[in-house]
């Protein structure tokens, strides 16, 4: 029951981030009520569960995905998890209904809730995962969602700006943290926190403890805005403003805090952990607060100020000590509600004058006194002023900052503490003051009124909490420190106890002497404002702008370097770097001569290996002379296929022949357009570099070949050759492999085989009707040509064989299960018979000859091949599974039929198509470029030659 | 044998690799093609060399050689065809397109000072050079 309430929370935020979206049309308030729903109704189940979290059960549901991989769904609620689900949900509500009344009726209101619930649920992924890889994935999520909201105002060059900045910093804070998680769960052995959790000892001593740290913290303290990364919150303040008090103060910036707090039990209490995270938690806590006392923007200034509470939180988590720990659970509360409640006051302030600029405002109290009653609590509670709960976790922090050396010095950190709360009061009463007290001024932008309650209710509601939390700290959260804090921790809780007075200690001294200097720096902000202005600062935004340029400017630089257009190059590379890896593969081990005994070699086949060479070396040195090249393509061709004849393969030699025969029709016909000759453009040097990587290729893939062949083996066809006939009902082995134990494999290729024919024809279509199509219909042979087109011996000869040829393409079918041939080949042979008529008898009288669209073909051979596949499945058994029998017609011996052979024959079909489509393609291209017609179907006759002759001289 | 196998694959590969990188796209479709034969007798031989020993099933078969590459090969051989054919269609067009059958693109063209990376330039440079390309393809017209 509570894991499938635990499921549910987790599920809610996306399933209702479906809904907005789609109800744009219905306007804004059904948009915020269906976003409110499925929050509201996680907030519930969480209710339900926290009775159980509180009473120190931890809620875990699991569902298994790729346990090999330590890949599952696993979710935890502990007290951490509690509280900071509760703050999602909570503040999302809220929020939900503010954006209602703060976003215009011409937003894209839907798009906004849509995006604002994913945030929700990967947060809330975030808080519950329990496993550490399903945890790192929320976190990218958040990332990418609030890269969404960030940039929600797309006409606003600043958000969108801001949007990248946001993700580019905390995205690569998440790659960091990626590598960090799987360096933990690899130390660890399990990708579950649950686990990860208990092995505290081995990790803190492990040699990967420091990697995973630093890399750990990268991830955290980008998301968390801590120094040197703080510089994109205050960008992501063009966001709208529910967003930002959303994302920026109360959740997504704690995450980083979050997991800090989540792996204290592991990773803290070391050196490394105290001087890193502790420093650059202080590091960001002054500078946060110094930078916001100078902000004229409302939320800027608000923005550093989180920034500045956030490194204070992660300086409470980096002192090691479990006081502190409580501490940031207790502030991490207290931070919530103020400074979401001020947040939204900015928001509102915005709203109804039409600025936020400090300078411009002032005097709003008298004109919006609900505004201005709720500031005032929130800012004082920031202030860290009593009666208010920022008062009651300032002094603890103050407490456990007394008590905190740093290199043994025991006033460094007391005094920096000091000065960031110096500022912060100054910057917490300045947000009052000159924004609400002073007089009323006439040049508002707008005329300022409180708005409708319903945009202030949220943040009075937070700005009670404020009050209530500072006055009975025990009676309303006491129990959720405890039981977070004690997650956090995990042992026993320090003594600590909330209340507002702790009697006069040291923290209540420097307390006071913040609150005096924060009051003096306010006294004098407008001297110190314009030495602050005259002052040189780098601006953090440069730096990133002047960062991404130069990565964009080197990345450009290493493309062009590597990517320059030369395939040649690139080839070179690659066959040079196969080679290296082969020779560095070569020399890792120690290697003895292979022991099989080698075959005799008789004369015939010595010729035969002399012929392949002399035609290899032939086809290098005449390659420039295109056609030359072609036929010694051909001798090879021929030569190896009477190699596999004599190495006991006959149907590769069937399919070698026939393939080679189309291949060189098809290079005849390409070359018709394409040069005759290629010029002798590489220089000397090039040739020897390509001559030697191809001989140093040349050799080590002939060892490589030689080391295997004087080898013995194991090979898994013993299977084949035992099943061929019992299961495939066929005795030609090669071809029950085909058909039968791999014709998933044979039904790829032939759809690969179909698409290529498809993306030839499609290729010819748009080169026709291009600038190719335009110079093919100008196009002017030169090429003396015999005026014998189709010599008369070859047009008889072919249509004598026509049937004949047809006649074995179809034999070689028949009989390809048992003996060479099949499907392949008799497809090619039938190909070969038909394009003899092209060849002998010309292209359109064949063509009229015969009505067969190739198209069609294909789709048929493919559909047959798979129908004969799903066939199996009427009989109920999986894909492709092939079943014969014997038939007795009287007159016939008897004969087998397999429903191999209903697929091999969509074998057949997809390969004649294909064939017939490219070829049938190039020589369409002929045609477009004024290749006449034979009107006689053998246009050899003398006299018409002779007339011929005469009309052109006429 | 396996000496006479190792080694023909070997001049094949080397006859292939080095017309691979010649610069027009011809001589790349012979050394596709001789680099598909070395390949395929290469993965043909990986089942070890027989003679005599075809993989049909006989009662009275000494043996059978490895009958799996056999079938790998024969689709491998059906397949480098339409891939050939592929390539032919493209090197024949590309040369038709542009009057020219290099492989390699133009190396002033590669050191191109304005890239792709800096978006501003590109459509203003493309909208200069537009006007000045299209008298060219008027003249190929008449």
């Amino acid at each position: 029951m509570h894991s499938t309430f635990l499921f549910l929370i987790a599920a809610l935020p996306f399933l209702g981030a479906l809904i907005p979206g789609v109800t744009i049309r219905a306007g804004r308030t059904v948009c915020a009520a269906f976003a409110l729903a499925p929050t509201l109704l996680a907030l519930v189940l969480l209710g339900l569960l926290a009775p159980s979290v509180l009473a120190g059960e931890v809620i875990t549901a699991r569902i298994e995905w790729l346990p090999a991989l330590g890949l599952d769904a696993s979710l935890m609620l502990d007290g951490l998890g509690l509280l900071f689900a509760g703050m999602i949900l909570g503040v999302g509500a809220l929020i939900i209904i503010y954006a209602r009344f703060y976003l215009s009726g011409d937003d894209p209101v839907g798009r906004f809730y849509t995006y604002l619930l994913l945030f929700q649920g990967a947060m809330l992924g975030i808080v519950l995962s329990d496993n550490i890889l399903l945890m790192l994935i929320f976190w990218e999520l958040t990332s990418l969602s609030s890269f969404l909201l960030i940039g929600y105002w797309t006409h606003l060059p600043e958000g969108r700006q801001g949007a990248r900045m946001a993700l580019t910093v905390t995205g690569l804070g998440g790659l960091a943290l990626l590598a960090g998680g799987l360096l933990l769960g690899d130390i660890a052995g399990s990708y579950e926190l649950s686990v990860i959790l208990t092995r505290g000892e081995e990790i803190r001593s492990s040699a990967l403890y420091l990697p995973a740290l630093l890399l750990i913290l990268l991830g955290a303290f980008t998301k968390s805005a801590q120094f040197p990364f703080h510089f994109w919150l205050p960008h992501a303040m063009a966001a709208p403003t529910p967003v930002s008090a959303y994302l920026h103060s109360a959740t997504m910036v704690k995450a980083g805090v979050f997991l800090l707090a989540r792996l204290w039990p592991v990773l803290s209490g070391t050196p490394e952990w105290f001087y890193i995270v502790a420093t650059t938690g202080l590091v960001t806590m002054v500078v946060g607060a110094v930078i916001a006392l100078f902000k004229n923007d409302l939320k800027a200034l608000l923005a550093y100020s989180t920034v500045s509470h956030l490194g204070l939180l992660t300086f409470l988590l980096g002192l090691g000590t479990p006081f502190a720990a409580v501490v940031a659970v207790f502030h991490i509360i207290n931070h919530l509600t103020f400074k979401a409640a001020l947040f939204m006051v900015a928001g509102i302030v915005d709203h109804e004058t039409g600025t936020r600029d400090i300078s411009r405002l002032g005097g709003l109290a008298r004109l919006m006194p609900v505004t201005a009653l709720i500031a005032l609590v929130a800012a004082l509670s920031m202030a860290g002023l009593p009666p208010f709960n920022g008062f009651i976790s300032k002094e603890m922090t103050l407490d456990a900052a007394a008590h905190a050396a740093w290199q043994g010095n025991g006033w460094i950190i007391p005094a920096l503490t000091t000065v960031a709360a110096v500022f912060s009061v100054a910057y917490s009463l300045r947000l009052f003051v000159h924004v609400f007290l002073g007089p009323v001024r006439e040049d508002y932008p707008r005329r300022p009124h409180d708005p409708v309650p319903g945009m202030w209710a949220g943040p009075a509601l937070l700005a009670l909490l404020v009050v209530l939390i500072g006055l009975m700290p025990s009676a309303l959260v006491g129990d959720l420190v405890a039981i977070a804090g004690g997650a956090v921790v995990k042992g026993a809780l320090p003594y600590y106890s909330l209340k507002l007075w702790h009697g006069v200690n040291p923290a209540l001294v420097l307390s006071v002497i913040a609150v005096i200097g924060g009051v003096i720096l306010l006294w004098q902000h407008g001297p110190l404002l314009r030495a602050w202005a005259a002052a040189r600062r780098p601006e953090a935004k440069a730096i990133f702008d002047a960062t991404v340029a130069a990565c964009v400017a080197g990345a450009d630089r290493v493309t062009r370097a590597l990517h320059g257009g030369a395939i040649s190059t690139y080839l070179a590379w690659f066959a040079a770097f196969a080679l290296v890896l082969g020779v560095l593969a070569w020399a890792g081990g120690a290697h003895v001569p292979g022991s099989r005994p080698p075959l005799p070699i008789p004369p015939t086949v010595a010729a035969g290996f002399v012929l392949l060479i002399v035609a290899t070396l032939g086809v290098i040195s005449v390659h420039r002379t295109r056609f030359l090249a072609l036929i010694m393509i051909g001798v090879i061709g021929l030569t190896v296929s009477a190699g596999f004849v004599y190495l006991s393969a006959p149907d590769l030699a069937l399919t070698q022949i026939s393939v080679e025969t189309v291949t060189t029709l098809l290079l005849l016909l390409a070359l018709n357009f394409l040069p005759r000759h290629t010029p002798a453009e590489s220089s000397p040097a090039q040739r020897l570099r390509d001559a030697g990587i191809a001989v140093c290729a040349g050799i080590g893939v002939a060892a490589l070949a030689y080391a295997f062949l004087t080898r013995d083996f194991s090979s898994i066809s013993e299977y084949h050759l035992a099943n061929s006939k019992t299961g495939g009902g066929g005795t030609n082995v090669v071809n029950v492999i085909l058909v039968d134990f791999r014709g998933y494999d044979t039904y790829g290729e032939i759809i690969v085989l179909g698409i290529a024919g498809l993306t030839i024809y499609a290729l010819l279509m748009s080169l026709l009707s291009g600038a190719a199509g335009r110079r093919l219909r100008n196009w002017r042979d030169t090429t003396p040509r015999s005026r014998d087109r189709h010599p008369m011996m070859m047009v008889v000869a072919t249509r004598v064989m026509m049937p004949i040829a047809i006649m074995v393409g179809v034999y070689l079918f028949l009989r390809g299960h048992n003996q060479p041939g099949g499907g392949f080949v008799a497809g090619l042979v039938v190909a070969i018979a038909f394009l003899m008529q092209y060849m002998a008898s010309g292209f359109l009288w064949a063509q009229e000859r015969q009505r067969i669209e190739y198209h069609a073909l294909i789709g048929t051979g493919v559909v047959i091949a798979g129908a004969a596949g799903v066939g199996s499945w009427l009989a109920g058994r999986p894909f492709l599974t092939s079943s014969y029998g014997y038939f007795t017609i009287p007159p016939i011996e008897e004969f087998e039929l397999a429903t191999a052979m209903i697929f091999d024959l969509g074998v057949f079909l997809t390969v004649l198509g294909a064939v017939m489509l490219m070829l049938y393609s190039l020589s369409r291209m002929a045609r477009v470029a004024g290749e006449t017609i034979n009107i006689e179907p053998m246009d050899v006759d003398p006299s018409r030659r002779a007339a011929d002759g005469e009309k052109e001289e006429s | 044998m396996e000496l006479i196998v190792a080694s023909s694959i070997g001049v094949l590969t080397a006859g292939g690799v080095y017309l691979l990188l010649r610069l027009r796209s011809f001589p790349v479709i012979l050394g596709l093609a001789l680099l598909s034969y070395a390949v395929n007798i290469f993965v043909f031989s990986s089942g070890r060399l027989a003679t005599g020993l075809p993989p049909i099933l006989a009662k009275s078969a000494p043996g059978y050689t490895d009958p799996l590459p056999q079938a790998l090969v024969l689709t491998a051989i059906v397949i480098s065809f339409g891939m050939t054919a592929v390539l032919v269609m493209l090197s024949l067009g590309a040369y038709l397109e542009a009057d020219d059958d290099r492989v390699n693109m133009p190396s002033d063209e590669g050191a191109n000072p304005e890239p792709a990376g800096s978006p501003a330039p590109g459509p203003e440079g493309r909208a200069e050079a537009g006007p000045d390309r299209a008298p060219g393809r008027v003249e190929e017209r008449q």
